[in-house]
């Protein structure tokens, strides 16, 4: 079987791929935005907040981090609207990102803000700070800096979630792909120009994370 | 209008149809990957350059992928050469590749943190290179990795209900089938949710049984 790899019609389609894969990093920042702050509320609530608090953390851990996110994206675009919560697909996806994000950002604080050592938490103590003044101007701000690594390793999958986006006929790389391979046939030339993009712009955020992390070393 | 219950009882085989191919394709992936991983692990570990380098390529080009693009690209891509897998076939080897070079990663960060005095302590009582992998090395890289052997059998689970984009019969198509005849959105998304959940507690749940049975010490 002769296949000749012919990149003209991936190349046509250059701009829609490059566009999706803007768009997708654009969801998979707001995603890590809006679930960074869901990560760091329920983090705090799971450490320093009273049972019913922990128990709640958990259950929106436990069950959003077992559950594909596809299954989630389906569920918040096609039986929410029927309840009256109606967004577009890319907020829908964006939210639905966010929600899944926060599960496994929660984790990602939780682990540093319990890493902080003890004395440092008593040295807060003894300059007459109360408990949630710990919480808030001693713990959160070592923590932050701390779970930079995981967090930055959180938004590489989140970012390759957004290809998730597709099924749901958000526009981003993986779709535009799909379309281009479904007109043109040039199976081996677009999944491979798909997947080199996906695949650079992963190690480019890496790099990235790598200089942050240099910038704002672990305490 | 029929109620859920009653769609549910009319369509609780196709449910279990499609549970059982989410089950098998993922028990697959997993198993298959491991095997897969183990091989990735050892060539990226000790390995010379010429085996090392084209694994190391592999495992970063699949895991700096999206799992939804391999699956696409695993049955898209075999038709440029003549080659036509059917979806599930197309999608178990997407998945167990996944599989595989997650495992083979974890796996040589693991042996890489087994200090060196002991690979030089199990040459200096005799043992051969296959000796000291069998009976030193592997045996605490695997508690090592366990967790992460969890973590990533969660993850094929997961990762399995993309394949419904490229109509493999699983859960999640099912589903889709049964929401597109009946119109009960809500519930069997719901239920689909709540079965990906069950499987994947159990999953957890053997996890740590296992962890604990075969703690060292």
């Amino acid at each position: 079987m002769g296949y000749a790899l012919d990149f003209a019609a991936v190349l046509r389609g250059l701009d829609q791929l490059l566009w999706g894969l803007a768009l997708g990093l654009i969801m998979g920042l707001a995603g890590l935005a809006v679930g960074s702050a869901i990560g760091i509320v329920a983090a705090l609530a799971h450490v320093f907040g009273p049972q019913p608090a922990r128990t709640v953390v958990r259950l929106y851990v436990g069950l959003i981090r077992n559950v594909p996110i596809l299954v989630l994206a389906l569920f918040a675009f096609f039986a929410l609207p029927q309840y009256g919560i109606r967004f577009s697909n890319i907020t829908t996806f964006a939210a639905v990102l966010a929600v899944y994000a926060g599960a496994y950002l929660t984790e990602s604080f939780r682990a540093a803000m319990i890493t902080v050592p003890q004395g440092i938490l008593d040295a807060g103590r003894s300059i007459g700070l109360t408990g949630s003044g710990v919480a808030l101007w001693v713990v959160l701000p070592i923590a932050l800096r701390n779970a930079l690594p995981s967090v930055g390793n959180n938004f590489i999958s989140l970012f390759k979630d957004t290809s998730i986006a597709a099924v749901i006929a958000v526009p981003e790389l993986t779709f535009q792909a799909r379309k281009i391979n479904n007109e043109s046939f040039r199976v081996i030339e677009v999944w491979l120009t798909a997947s080199f993009l996906y695949v650079g712009t992963c190690a480019l955020i890496a790099l990235t994370l790598r200089r942050l992390e240099a910038r704002f070393p672990k305490f | 209008m029929q109620s859920f219950l009653d769609v549910l009882a009319l369509s609780s085989d196709q449910l279990l149809h499609g549970l059982t191919i989410t089950v098998a394709v993922s028990g697959v992936a997993v198993a298959a990957g491991i095997v897969l991983g183990a091989l990735f692990g050892l060539a990226l570990t000790y390995g010379s350059a010429v085996l090392a380098f084209p694994v190391r390529v592999i495992v970063d080009v699949v895991r700096g992928t999206p799992v939804l693009v391999l699956i696409l690209a695993c049955f898209y891509m075999p038709a440029g050469i003549g080659l036509s897998p059917g979806p599930l076939t197309a999608g178990a080897l997407a998945l167990t590749v996944f599989c595989a070079s997650h495992i083979g990663e974890t796996l040589r960060g693991a042996l890489l943190a087994i200090p060196l005095a002991q690979t030089d302590a199990a040459s200096a009582i005799g043992l051969t290179f296959a000796q000291t992998l069998g009976y030193v090395l592997v045996p605490q890289a695997i508690r090592q990795i366990a967790p992460n052997l969890v973590n990533t059998a969660v993850e094929i689970v997961k990762a399995s209900s993309l394949l419904s984009a490229i109509g493999v019969g699983e859960l999640l198509l099912t589903t889709q089938e049964i929401i597109g005849r009946s119109f009960k959105t809500m519930e069997f998304y719901a239920l689909a949710g709540g079965i990906y959940l069950a499987i994947n507690l159990l999953i957890a749940t053997g996890g740590s049984w296992l962890e604990r049975r075969y703690r060292l010490r």
